[in-house]
């Protein structure tokens, strides 16, 4: 019997990150110079001693698959590490998971097989470095049915978020979707961990319930609610950052630049792990500048780069400038280009002379091969 | 199809670097901002379709121990071949042998119970980016016994002067193997042999009291085995001094030579580690440098190779210098000429300049 295991909800479309997710789930976009989105989730999991991990899978899987492989980063190619579970079909029937409870509940006889006392239920498109053990001691100690990580957003943006409405030993007593008028501030992380035996009995009843769109949030949480189960918050106050806008992936991403932030990739006692690349150090030559930025290996700089994130084996010639821009994996810049507030994808080559430059508070621009293809053809000849 | 076993033999390389090899034996030294030397002949190997590895290591060799592990790194955690590391445990009263022939006689189980029929030789002070496909090929359509890779040095320097030199005929058959310091073809210590050939000549050696296999088995046999020449072109580095160390690192600093080096046939694999991307901060000035992942860089950094891990503080200066893993560099350092070790503490306002000939070598875990 294992005491908790996790499973990891990675099935996201994330449709507002546009190109990005195009060919790829969002857990499996790149971020930070060196990692995937999902990496941080991974991470905690193992910094934790969350050494059996079931990950759902469900949209364009491919790269995903490919980077959990049997999870030798994260040290859980064990006999019970990591397993991927994607939607299947059997004698009963199936189909695609429906939503976040209902990809639980397909698999509920993967939970079982370990028989779990505790099941923590976790989400790959999230950016915080977060102790699972603490919140499972706080769920143990308060004899919860379920306990869910809140933290403290702004009272302006709580509106924006799942709050939680909890009494002051923080049992919870009210879940409240995106409120209009927001009694509190604790907006939900959509973390949590639930006893296993409890929640069983929730997902079985939840699957029959024709009405309910077997999410977490909308269905099974109020339900718990309604029959006043023990429901605690868990309060979290470090860094945490939901990627899921164009907006907030280019914002998560400046954050690491910043020196006071408390997310920290090179923390000794909890490393953020990923595939290593086998590529030399980054060659920064005699005619670069390079300040306030992230470099990745295999690199090669001969401009000038600022406030950027460059992924690994990236090349910038002679006097071209990166400024708060993010530069995916392999990525070409010839000469005298310009990229401000600019984010290009994988392997794109932009051809010498290239500016695309986009204003402070304005949206960051997504750019691949195919979208550069289509600003450079000129409309009207108007190109030289 | 044929194949070939790896042997890397490290018993007589030299250990002259001083300091840096105090407490590891030269396969183990850093190279290259992030690499081992012997990285790049396992890389070299398993990139040439070589997946069964042995090494023959006589000392300092708990580094190189913790730096291989169960070599899957180099993809050689197999089920059926894989990395043998063969330090000098034995014990048969009977065993007259000596030199390195004491190694291929307590070995021979790892010779025999290998499939493949022939042996790539190699130590760990030839650094390249070479695929043995080639050579192999060439050995097999010579019908050779043994096949040297040599390589032909442009500027003779002191590093090169204990090689042996290669003389062949037209056909490439070698006739001389000679110490003649005017000969820039240079034999890299790599060299293919039929492995039944080599159990042969390693008997024969004993039997006549010999203690080095190369000298006593290839180069006093031209007469009786057909021995090949293999011309190994493209970037190459001979390191066997502190000098010849501080050169050779230095001289990746040239685009080109980084670029043959490490993007050359293949890429060169070593020990993962979870470092995350450079940091630069916000005065960080860095030119004309390699730097490896975990760096957090806040000064001045020219002409120097930074491995992994290293912190250079606000107004350091750290010029023409090789800084090894984990080294931190206070605010207003200046170092010039210098090769720190690994987990090297310079304090504040510490100055250490040495010469551009002679670089001036920190020890391991000192704190200055």
């Amino acid at each position: 019997m294992k005491e908790c295991i996790g499973m990891l909800l990675a099935g996201g479309e994330g449709k507002r990150l546009g190109e990005l997710t195009h060919h790829l789930a969002k857990p499996a976009v790149p971020f930070g110079g060196k990692y995937r989105i999902i990496d941080f989730t991974l991470s905690n999991c193992t910094n934790s001693g969350i050494s059996t991990l079931g990950v759902l899978t469900q949209y364009s899987p491919l790269e995903l698959n490919k980077h959990i492989g049997n999870g030798k980063p994260w040290d859980m190619d064990k006999q019970s590490g990591v397993t991927v579970l994607s939607p299947y079909t059997a004698k009963t029937g199936g189909d695609w998971y429906s939503g976040t409870a209902d990809a639980i509940y397909q698999n509920m006889h993967f939970i079982n097989q370990f028989d779990p006392e505790y099941v923590l239920v976790i989400s790959g498109d999230h950016i915080y470095q977060m102790d699972y053990q603490k919140m499972l001691e706080q769920h143990k100690k308060t004899n919860a049915d379920a306990t869910i990580s809140v933290i403290e957003v702004p009272w302006d943006d709580a509106s924006r978020f799942g709050i939680l409405n909890v009494s002051d030993n923080l049992r919870i007593y009210e879940f409240e979707e995106k409120p209009k008028n927001p009694q509190s501030n604790l907006a939900s992380m959509g973390i949590y961990i639930f006893k296993w035996s409890k929640l069983k009995a929730y997902l079985l009843e939840d699957a029959h319930n024709k009405a309910s769109r077997h999410d977490f949030g909308k269905d099974i949480i109020p339900a718990m609610l309604d029959d006043t189960q023990r429901l605690f918050a868990y309060r979290f106050d470090g860094y945490w950052k939901d990627v899921g806008t164009i907006r907030s992936y280019w914002e998560a991403n400046m954050d690491l630049l910043d020196e006071n932030l408390s997310l920290k990739s090179n923390h000794k006692e909890w490393r953020i792990y990923t595939h290593d690349s086998n590529l030399p150090p980054q060659y920064v030559s005699q005619t670069a500048t390079v300040s306030n930025s992230l470099i990745n290996s295999g690199c090669l700089i001969h401009g000038n780069i600022e406030n950027s994130i460059l992924f690994r084996n990236v090349h910038v010639e002679q006097a071209s400038t990166v400024r708060q821009s993010i530069i995916h994996p392999g990525v070409r810049i010839g000469e005298n280009c310009k990229l401000n507030r600019v984010i290009v994808m994988e392997n794109t080559v932009i051809p010498k002379g290239t500016a695309i430059e986009v204003d402070e508070f304005q949206e960051p621009f997504v750019i691949n091969q195919e979208i550069l293809g289509g600003m450079l053809t000129p409309a009207g000849g108007e190109s030289k | 199809m044929k194949k070939m076993v790896g042997l890397i033999n490290l018993d007589h390389e030299y250990h002259v670097f001083n300091e840096l090899t105090y407490f590891r034996n030269s396969a183990s030294l850093p190279f290259g901002g992030r690499y081992r030397m012997i990285d790049f002949t396992l890389s070299n190997m398993v990139n040439s379709n070589i997946n069964e590895v042995a090494i023959f290591a006589r000392n300092k060799y708990r580094s190189l121990l913790d730096h291989l592990g169960t070599g899957e790194n180099w993809d050689l955690d197999r089920r059926n071949g894989g990395l043998f590391i063969l330090p000098p445990d034995w014990n048969d009263p009977s065993d007259k042998s000596q030199g390195d022939l004491r190694f291929f006689h307590n070995n021979r189980d790892y010779f025999h119970r290998s499939q493949s029929e022939y042996v790539l030789i190699s130590g760990s002070q030839f650094i390249s980016n070479s695929d043995y496909k080639d050579a192999f090929t060439y050995h097999l359509e010579q019908e050779a016994d043994v096949t040297l890779i040599t390589t032909n040095v442009k500027e003779l320097y002191p590093e090169h002067y204990p090689y042996f030199r290669v003389e062949a005929d037209q056909n490439g058959r070698v006739t001389e193997i000679t110490n003649d310091q005017h000969n820039s073809e240079l034999f890299t210590g790599v060299y293919i042999i039929n492995k039944n050939l080599l159990m042969r000549l390693v008997d024969e050696c004993i039997a006549y009291d010999k203690d080095n296999f190369f000298i006593c088995g290839v180069k006093n046999k031209l007469d009786d085995l057909k021995i090949q020449r293999y011309e190994h072109s493209g970037y190459s580095a001979f390191i066997n001094s502190i000098e010849s160390f501080f050169r050779q690192n230095m001289n990746l600093l040239d685009a080109k030579h980084y670029h043959d080096l490490f993007f050359g046939n293949h890429l060169i694999r070593t020990k993962v580690s979870s470092n995350p991307p450079v940091k630069y901060r916000k005065n960080s000035d860095v030119e004309h440098s390699l730097l490896a992942n975990g760096c957090v860089v806040d000064g001045r950094v020219e002409g120097s190779i930074l491995f992994r891990g290293v912190a250079v503080h606000t107004g350091a200066t750290v010029k023409n210098s090789i800084i090894m893993q984990r080294c931190t560099i206070e605010e207003g350092v200046h170092l010039e000429n210098v090769i720190l070790d690994k987990d090297v503490h310079v304090s504040k306002g510490q100055k250490i300049i040495g010469s551009k000939e002679k670089p001036y070598v920190v020890a391991k875990r000192q704190v200055i």
